[in-house]
């Protein structure tokens, strides 16, 4: 084939095909479009304030690489006036965060941001290895999504920081997408769509009182593919691993579907992140009507975190199991005919069918089986840990929970005086821990 | 250096990154010579360095994480001397002496 000049310069090389257009563009061209788009994300959403800190949530892995790089360079060139800090989550797996930790040190020097880690110990009382030593290796992914779900807000909340942005990209945000439309769960699909979210989550200073923490993803319609082109054609310092706990968590999921979907069509990407605005709009009661860009900004929630690891917004067949709670959630929706104005006029017949294969089979419970009342899903604060939650107590102190209850007797005894005081979510384990026994 | 260039074989860089260099003994970079003629008597395709990684190189047995259905999975972009092989006829491209083919995954990590 002979070399294509760019589309853009038209003297240089084309070295890159754009995924979302077909365009054909030069190195430097690549460069200086993917950051304009960023920066027209951010100018569009109003996603910074001036004078704001901001942390980036950073795990060494290519997306906050890139996005830790590129938001440098725009608050530089564009003067946005915000203040940048990276902040980094250690799950405390043995050995797992130790090269991705020294990356995010060495980016930290790069870019001339200060850096802050913070361990599940010290967020949760417990290190996900412990964790895994109590619930063995089946099942832990569990916890990892959901204790890194609150992770970065209970850690920002830390250092005082109420604003954080994180590495999601289109292919993560088409995947919540169509995890949701497999769960069936609607009013999560408007949360998970949205490009800013705020979170409560319990204060530094006020003890018991809570701070709204927001959240949001500059990098929501930028590809998964030209993210790793950028870190590749800038030689950015990231680490790539996988999730040791979870080598198969790939395989079957929703995002070899979204893979599987670039492959025949790339434009299929943004298509779907698209569609799921569209539809998260027509979602009763949903703040989307504006777009996720007012200033009421969508309740994060339970926005899917992804099962596990490095992951940014996987999914991990273990999510697949809650698929049947929120089939009841369904047939609210179905009542308001909203299932059908859907089908009908926001998804188009595909061209080919393409075979939804997802880890486990979806479970349809029996007609026979009394369903459960459709629960209103109201947004409050966990009682436990303040953070947000449509329960009374949130996933993350359930599961707090099951483990302190059934963490072995004399280690609880013996390790009470040096836990009493690692932070709230603990002590209010021990409580609950007390009224349970 | 000084040794003389065999006829039958062409030289080529392949490098590994992403996350893809797990698969290959955590190698990231190799020097490979490939027959200058492949199993029909064609010049080699990156089809064929993708065979010949998978039979000869890869000592990892999940070889499904990195082709599936005869070709590179989905999820690993590939370069050729940093150009996307897409721009360049994918597998079908034919390599020449001095090529730099680049694997890298967009799987892992966030
Ligand atoms: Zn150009
Ligand atoms: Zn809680």
């Amino acid at each position: 084939m002979p070399p294509s000049p760019c589309a853009l310069c038209k003297v240089n090389r084309a070295l890159i095909l754009r995924p979302k257009d077909h365009s054909k563009l030069c190195r430097p061209c690549f460069l200086s479009t993917f950051e304009a788009e960023i920066h027209h994300t951010i100018t569009s959403s109003r996603l910074f304030e001036r004078g704001e800190r901001i942390a980036i949530g950073a795990s060494g892995g290519k997306d906050s690489t890139v996005l830790a790089s590129v938001l440098k360079t725009l608050n530089e060139r564009y003067d946005y006036g915000v203040e940048l800090i990276l902040l980094s989550i250690d799950e405390g797996i043995r050995g797992y965060r130790d090269d991705s930790l020294e990356t995010v040190k060495r980016n930290a020097q790069q870019y001339g941001m200060p850096l802050e880690i913070l361990g599940y110990d010290e967020l949760y009382g417990w290190t996900m290895d412990q964790v895994v030593e109590q619930v063995g290796k089946r099942g832990n992914c569990t916890y990892c999504g959901v204790f890194r779900r609150q992770a970065l807000d209970r850690g920002a909340a830390k250092l005082g920081v109420k604003h954080v942005v994180t590495g999601h990209n289109a292919d993560d945000v088409a995947e919540t997408v169509l995890m949701n439309l497999l769960r069936g769960d609607l009013p999560r699909l408007s949360r998970t769509t949205s490009i800013v979210t705020s979170t409560p989550s319990l204060s530094a200073d006020g003890a018991g009182k809570n701070t709204n923490i927001k959240r949001s993803k500059p990098l929501k319609y930028t590809y998964e593919k030209e993210i790793v082109l950028y870190a590749h054609h800038k030689n950015l310092d990231y680490f790539s691993t996988e999730c040791i706990y979870s080598p198969e968590a790939f395989r079957g999921s929703a995002r070899a579907l979204i893979k599987n979907l670039e492959r025949v069509r790339p434009s299929a990407i943004l298509d779907v992140v698209r569609s799921g605005e569209d539809m998260a709009k027509l979602v009763p009661g949903s703040d989307e009507g504006c777009g996720g860009v007012c200033a009421s900004a969508v309740p994060a929630g339970e926005e899917e975190e992804g099962g596990c690891g490095s992951a940014n917004g996987r999914s991990s067949g273990g999510e697949m199991a809650t698929m049947e709670d929120q089939l009841s959630q369904n047939e609210a929706a179905k009542a308001n005919g909203l299932e059908v104005e859907i089908t009908s006029s926001k998804i188009k017949k595909s061209e080919a069918p393409l075979p939804l294969t997802v880890g486990k089979s979806r479970k349809v419970p029996k007609a026979s089986q009394p369903r459960k009342e459709p629960k209103k899903q109201v947004m409050g604060q966990c009682k436990k840990c303040g953070y947000l939650s449509s329960q009374e107590i949130c996933k993350a102190c359930v599961l707090l929970e099951g483990l302190n209850k059934n963490r072995p007797k004399n280690h609880i005894e013996v390790g009470y005086e040096q836990e009493k005081d690692v932070n709230g979510a603990t002590e209010a384990m021990k409580q609950l821990d007390v009224g349970a026994g | 250096m000084s040794q003389a260039k065999d006829e039958d074989t062409v030289s080529i860089t392949v490098e590994f990154s992403g996350g893809l260099e797990m698969l290959f003994a955590n190698e990231r970079k190799l020097s490979l010579t490939i027959p200058v003629k492949d199993e029909n008597g064609e010049r080699p395709n990156i089809a064929f360095l993708v065979r010949h990684l998978c039979d000869t190189i890869m000592k990892d047995p999940r070889k499904e994480l990195f082709v599936l259905d005869d070709t590179v999975r989905p999820g690993i972009l590939v370069l050729i001397n940093d150009a996307d092989w897409e721009l360049e006829g994918e597998d079908k491209y034919e390599i020449e002496e001095g090529d730099n083919i680049l694997f890298v995954s967009t799987l892992h990590g966030g």
